[in-house]
């Protein structure tokens, strides 16, 4: 039993730190964010040809072929750089829903192009109710098309596919459809773009086991909780390098206390959530009978947990933790849309209750 | 990463679950509810019969009667300990703490001389560390040994004291050079509790019970061949065996909180919240499976920190993370407990309304000790700040 890193995993790791270091900098991101939909071509091209973009997908379909916990090691080092644009919504959502919920022939159709950097995707999920639960969906098919309203849809205009979650199941619907219109949302974080997605009789293809959705949609907020992780680890690098370089009363801050306290359960919570999620991706990679309950436990505690970093990381830096020029509001903004993004803490922990309080009595003789 | 145990943890796990399964008392729920001083001989025996068949120390080297196993063997042995509800150990700190301490530091006539007995709970062991004035700041200890002689002669109090009341002998840190920086005059002897001038009081605490002594020396003599390692280089012993403190005590902790939150669950099934079990109570359910939700991850952090430590050899300081963790979830738990049970919870033992004999009032006041004993929440968040995260001392 080993709960490290290989050593392949770890060459992945610092390679796609060194890679978003060297590609997407915070001026990068700055840059992206100003733009309508924080898309870069040639960004996107070259994450391709580090297979990023088929990191999870068989090789049959141009893919890597890797698991979950590569996944989430990636979209941990995509969450440190605070990286813009599609990749967790065309990989880690999209495309891990459609790699569970497609047949082979509707894998090789909307994965290849995906794995080869030719196509973006996205999932359309939440609806007015802004639940994740899918049996709250209303958004139904009628004689193969679908007419309803889908909001909070990341990346929806740099899509080329859009997948939607109904009712009856789970359909492609290709972004220029007619019937297909997008806008944007206002949302707090301007690295990735959110939209509200209306459908008038777009032409849609059913895929072919919309049983999967569940667990696609659990590989996807795993890999949005390591995304959290990274930022957490960004924010507590940056506030103890202020701490120590920030003098008060002729000392570092870091030196009192108090700071010092700040920056010690930042670290706590960081590497709690950093459990978390390795966890659940090992758990998902393994398929055990306990990977759902790990998911909400790791998205749980890292929805949290990046917000109350996000707070202490702020308060330490003071003045300058409010201004717009340091980077740390930046990734409380993203800890903030994350937080409600496939299900708050609050959604998770009810999760988490049905299936170990109400799955009675086998939990308490587990122990 | 691999999560699922190794053919070798695998042969392991089942040759001590075939060595319990043969082995492990049934009546220790019955000795369980007596107090410790009745219990401990029953304890003791249990611990020699783990003794004899090899199975006191698995972490110990072979050398010195352990198994050598490695950190996550450890995990096992404790997790399986735990699922047949096996008694603890009698000699717990010379076990977990003091022993490897003598292994590392000792010389060859002070292993062969201690060793052997700590496993098989000859000699029972206690820790003579904080004192009235020296609690955070443990290095500015002033129990005080001057040479005389063969002999160091040690006079002053220690507090704190677990097991000092059954313990034979004691692994004491004094100061023996008053003239340097602090950490610098401390010294660990090996002293004898039979010796002239050891005085042992109870310690009430909070709860009533007296888990806790009080220690007095006067003049007690100790022959300086028990002094543990070099003489002023007491503080780097100290400090190991304080590491050993923090490094493996969270691996048993998360079963026995993982034992009270399924008894919890069970309990919200029965106790109501209105007209309907607290278990359709979404607030009830939303702190049950917070809670739920850090016991498994206090359980990864550990297994995180084991395989960091394999890959490094040492404990490091990260392991205040699980002193934090487990202290401040266990205040959390207990607080779980008393808003499930209300008014029941602040039913203590012996009254016939209360709920598991009064163990949730007992859980709730003891609780309180958790963020202190050991290294306080402040102290710990000293350490990660200073030696994790590299920040400038703040003392």
């Amino acid at each position: 039993m080993q709960f490290g890193l290989s050593e392949s995993q770890h060459l992945l790791k610092d390679n796609a730190r060194k890679f978003f270091a060297g590609e997407c900098p915070m001026s990068e991101v700055r840059r992206l964010m100003e733009t309508a939909n924080a898309y870069d071509a040639a960004l996107w091209s070259k994450m391709a040809e580090q297979g990023y973009t088929g990191i999870i997908f068989s090789e049959e379909h141009d893919g890597v072929g890797l698991g979950a916990v590569e996944l989430i090691l990636l979209m941990e080092e995509a969450g440190r750089a605070l990286l813009p644009g599609p990749l967790f919504s065309t990989v880690a959502l999209a495309g891990a829903v459609l790699n569970e919920t497609g047949s082979p022939e509707q894998k090789k159709k909307y994965l290849a192009p995906i794995c080869r950097g030719e196509a973006r995707a996205t999932l359309a999920f939440a609806e007015a109710s802004a639940s994740w639960n899918p049996a709250d969906l209303r958004l139904e098919s009628s004689s193969g098309k679908l007419s309803g309203e889908k909001l909070f849809v990341p990346d929806a205009a740099a899509a080329d596919m859009i997948l939607v979650a109904a009712r009856d199941g789970v359909f492609a619907v290709e972004a220029k459809a007619p019937g297909v219109s997008t806008q944007p949302m206002v949302g707090m974080d301007s690295t990735r773009k959110l939209y509200f997605v209306r459908f008038q009789n777009a032409p849609a293809e059913k895929l072919a086991r919309p049983e999967g959705l569940a667990r696609g949609l659990d590989i996807a907020a795993a890999a949005l909780s390591a995304e959290l992780v990274g930022g957490m680890q960004r924010t507590l690098n940056l506030t103890v390098e202020y701490a120590k370089a920030r003098k008060q009363f002729g000392k570092p801050i870091g030196m009192f206390q108090a700071v010092q306290h700040q920056c010690a359960d930042m670290y706590l919570e960081t590497e709690s959530a950093r459990s978390a999620a390795y966890y659940a991706a090992w758990a998902l990679a393994e398929n055990t009978a306990d990977a759902p309950a790990a998911v909400s436990i790791a998205k749980m505690y890292a929805s949290d947990a990046a917000r109350t970093v996000g707070n202490r990381g702020i308060q330490v830096h003071g003045g300058m933790g409010f201004t717009w020029e340091n980077d740390v509001h930046l990734y409380y903004r993203r800890a903030k849309a994350s937080e409600t993004a496939l299900g708050d803490a609050t959604f998770h922990r009810e999760r988490i209750a049905r299936l170990v309080i109400d799955a009675e009595p086998a939990f308490a003789k587990s122990a | 990463m691999d999560l699922n145990l190794s053919t070798e943890e695998r042969q392991f796990r089942d040759e001590f679950r075939a060595w319990l399964d043969a082995n492990v008392p049934r009546d220790w729920p019955e000795w369980r509810e007596k107090p410790l001083e009745e219990s401990f001989s029953y304890l003791r025996a249990w611990q020699r019969k783990l003794y004899e068949g090899r199975w006191a120390a698995v972490s110990w080297p072979k050398e010195y009667g352990g198994r050598g196993a490695t950190l996550m063997q450890q995990a096992i042995f404790w997790e399986e300990m735990a699922l047949v509800e096996a008694p603890p150990m009698a000699n717990a700190l010379g076990l977990g703490l003091i022993g490897p301490t003598i292994i590392a530091f000792g010389t060859d006539e002070q292993k062969r001389r201690f060793v052997p007995k700590i496993l098989s709970a000859e000699e029972i062991w206690c820790q003579g560390f904080s004192e009235p004035n020296a609690g955070s700041d443990l290095a500015g200890l002033q129990t005080e040994a001057r040479l005389d002689g063969s002999h160091y002669v040690v006079n002053g109090q220690k507090v704190w004291t677990s097991y000092g009341w059954v313990g034979d002998w004691c692994e004491l840190v004094v100061r023996t050079d008053p003239n340097v920086p602090k950490h610098k005059g401390l010294t660990v002897l090996l002293v004898d509790m039979k010796s002239p001038g050891v005085e042992v009081r109870p310690l009430r605490q909070m709860t009533g019970e007296s888990e806790f002594n009080e220690m007095f020396f006067r003049d007690v003599r100790v022959p300086v061949e028990n002094v543990l390692g070099k003489v002023n280089d007491g503080w780097n012993v100290a400090v190991s065996t304080l590491m050993h403190e923090r490094g493996s005590y969270g691996a048993r902790l998360h079963l026995i909180f993982k034992r009270a939150i399924s008894r919890l669950i069970e309990l919200s099934r029965s106790y109501p919240r209105g007209a309907r079990p607290g278990s359709e109570n979404p607030l009830v359910r939303q702190k049950l499976a917070q809670c739920y939700a850090e016991i498994e991850i206090m359980r990864l952090n550990q297994l995180r920190a084991f395989s960091r430590i394999t890959a490094t050899g040492i404990p490091g300081p990260e392991g205040s993370i699980q002193k934090i963790f487990w202290s401040e979830l266990n205040q959390r738990l207990q607080q779980i407990a008393q808003e499930l049970l209300g008014p029941y919870g602040q039913l203590e033992k012996g009254d016939p309304c209360a709920v598991d004999n009064g163990l949730w009032a007992y859980g709730y006041l003891r609780c309180r000790g958790n963020t202190i004993e050991a290294g306080t929440s402040e102290i710990q968040r000293n350490i990660i700040g200073h030696f994790v995260l590299g920040l400038p001392r703040s003392y």
